[in-house]
């Protein structure tokens, strides 16, 4: 089975509906083993419980960035090898990136508001975070600005390959921007090396969350399929209709009804 | 090269003549830089604190306004699609029409800066320095503006779609501009970090720009 054969919508689907099951239960296990351990972990010295957020917030930072990587090389797909499902793999995986993203702005600031006083800091992370996210967003925007999904798809595919290559460079300017204004002032995290008791329950709940990615974005890729049958069946009746119309000018109206009768 | 020098010369010249449009973006700079003390307030101080910041939006909306132009007028008139067929390897032609349009769209904004300054009760250093920020800086904008301005063509969509892509991909251009701009009138900093950092922007833009835009216009237009 190699990533050719999968070129078939069908076969994918068929294969999709043996292993989500799998991948959903794999994903609501070690869901709840790294929630347990987190929950069990101690609290830090100087943060108190809250660093318990961490064990949320990071998984989610990771994926948000990871997710953009995952479009790159759906978009190359699209772009260099046409690869039919590529762009229906680019389209369902912007929404859930850009949740992973909001997340992860939204924990931290949770995180930041008892730790820096404040919901927003203009940090260099977080700023290119949200940056990020304004990505997402603009090319969700862009996938429904268009009505045909394979035009959408090629545009939306040059978009996400240039986003990849500023995505670095976004990130250097912010760091060189925000130390111009306020040098260290920020505490980082992670500077030091984590304790093993932090480690573990992380590394359980970043895979716990990459799981949970694959299952949504395979879920999703099936209901872009399933969606996208539908619109083309839709267009074929509407002009059928159209059809039928124009050939019996005097019965339009029973062809009309008929076709929507047998359909 | 004849053929890429000859479609330079036919768009600057279109873009000047009646129709063009590429002046319209210094009024609009104009009028931006004009509305900004109606909502800071009329402070001298806090003006000439603010004014290369108003200088680098003023120039960005501006250079972002009036790109939509870049290839729509020629996709209606069906001259894009013989630059797409012709033997000139289509990346060279976006490079080519990018080129043109810095030089009829760009280049007044900078020659505008000076007046502007004098408004913004930014001193002669100031200006200067904010000019030749300008002058590296804006043909970044324009050659990652291209990048909407092809998509915007092949999807039939302009306006603020393409607005809300692009702005996030200039946010490099205007820190670096902005912060060399400051290095000259208050910082510490030195002018040549950030300077040099822009004019690097703008390398990188005029690589990838042009192909980006190929690639887009190959696959986008049918």
């Amino acid at each position: 089975m190699t990533l050719i054969d999968l070129a078939n919508p069908t076969r994918f689907l068929a294969l999709t509906t043996r292993v989500l099951p799998w991948l959903a239960a794999a994903t609501v296990i070690l869901l709840a083993i790294g929630l347990y351990q987190s929950a069990l972990a101690p609290d830090d010295y100087l943060q108190g419980a809250t660093v318990k957020i961490m064990f949320i917030h990071v998984p989610n930072a990771w994926l948000s960035m990871f997710v953009w990587g995952v479009m790159s090389i759906a978009s190359l797909g699209t772009l260099v090898w046409r690869h039919p499902l590529a762009d229906v793999a680019a389209k369902a995986a912007a929404p859930i990136g850009a949740a992973f993203t909001f997340l992860a702005l939204l924990t931290g600031s949770l995180w930041g508001r008892p730790m820096w006083g404040t919901y927003w800091e203009w940090d260099a992370r977080l700023t290119s975070v949200l940056i990020l996210f304004l990505m997402y967003l603009g090319l969700m925007a862009l996938w429904r600005a268009v009505e045909d999904p394979s035009r959408a798809a090629r545009a939306a595919a040059v978009l996400t390959l240039v986003g990849a290559i500023n995505l670095p460079i976004i990130k250097f300017s912010v760091d060189w921007w925000n130390t111009l204004h306020q040098p260290a002032s920020v505490m980082r995290m992670g500077g030091s090396s984590l304790d093993k008791s932090f480690l573990i329950p992380l590394l359980v709940m970043a895979i716990a969350f990459t799981l949970l990615f694959v299952t949504l974005h395979l879920a999703a890729m099936r209901n872009e399929i399933l969606r996208r049958r539908v619109r083309s069946l839709q267009m074929m009746q509407a002009s059928r209709i159209a059809f039928s119309s124009e050939m019996g000018a005097g019965s339009r109206h029973d062809n009309a009804s008929k076709e929507i009768g047998a359909a | 090269m004849t053929a890429l020098s000859a479609l330079i010369r036919r768009d600057i010249r279109i873009a000047l003549r009646v129709g063009g449009g590429a002046l319209i973006g210094v009024l609009f700079f104009l009028t931006v830089v004009v509305l900004m003390p109606f909502a800071v307030g009329p402070d001298l101080a806090l003006l000439s604190r603010l004014g290369p910041a108003i200088l680098w939006l003023g120039a960005l909306l501006a250079s972002l306004l009036t790109l939509d132009r870049l290839f729509m007028a020629d996709h209606e008139d069906g001259s894009l699609d013989l630059i797409t067929m012709s033997r000139t390897p289509l990346e060279l032609a976006c490079a080519a029409k990018a080129l043109a349009h810095w030089l009829a769209a760009g280049l007044p904004l900078i020659v505008a800066t000076p007046v502007l300054g004098l408004l913004l009760n930014l001193d002669m250093v100031a200006t200067g320095a904010v000019a030749l920020t300008l002058l590296a800086g804006t043909p970044a904008l324009t050659f990652t503006g291209m990048i909407g301005a092809a998509l915007a063509v092949t999807l039939h969509r302009g306006g603020l779609l393409m607005a809300v892509l692009v702005l996030p991909l200039s946010i490099p251009v205007l820190i670096f501009g902005v912060a060399a701009s400051q290095a000259v009138i208050v910082g510490p900093m030195s002018f040549g970090a950030p300077f040099s950092i822009l004019c690097a922007l703008s390398l990188v833009s005029l690589v990838i720009g042009p192909f980006a835009a190929a690639a887009s216009l190959r696959h986008g237009l049918d």
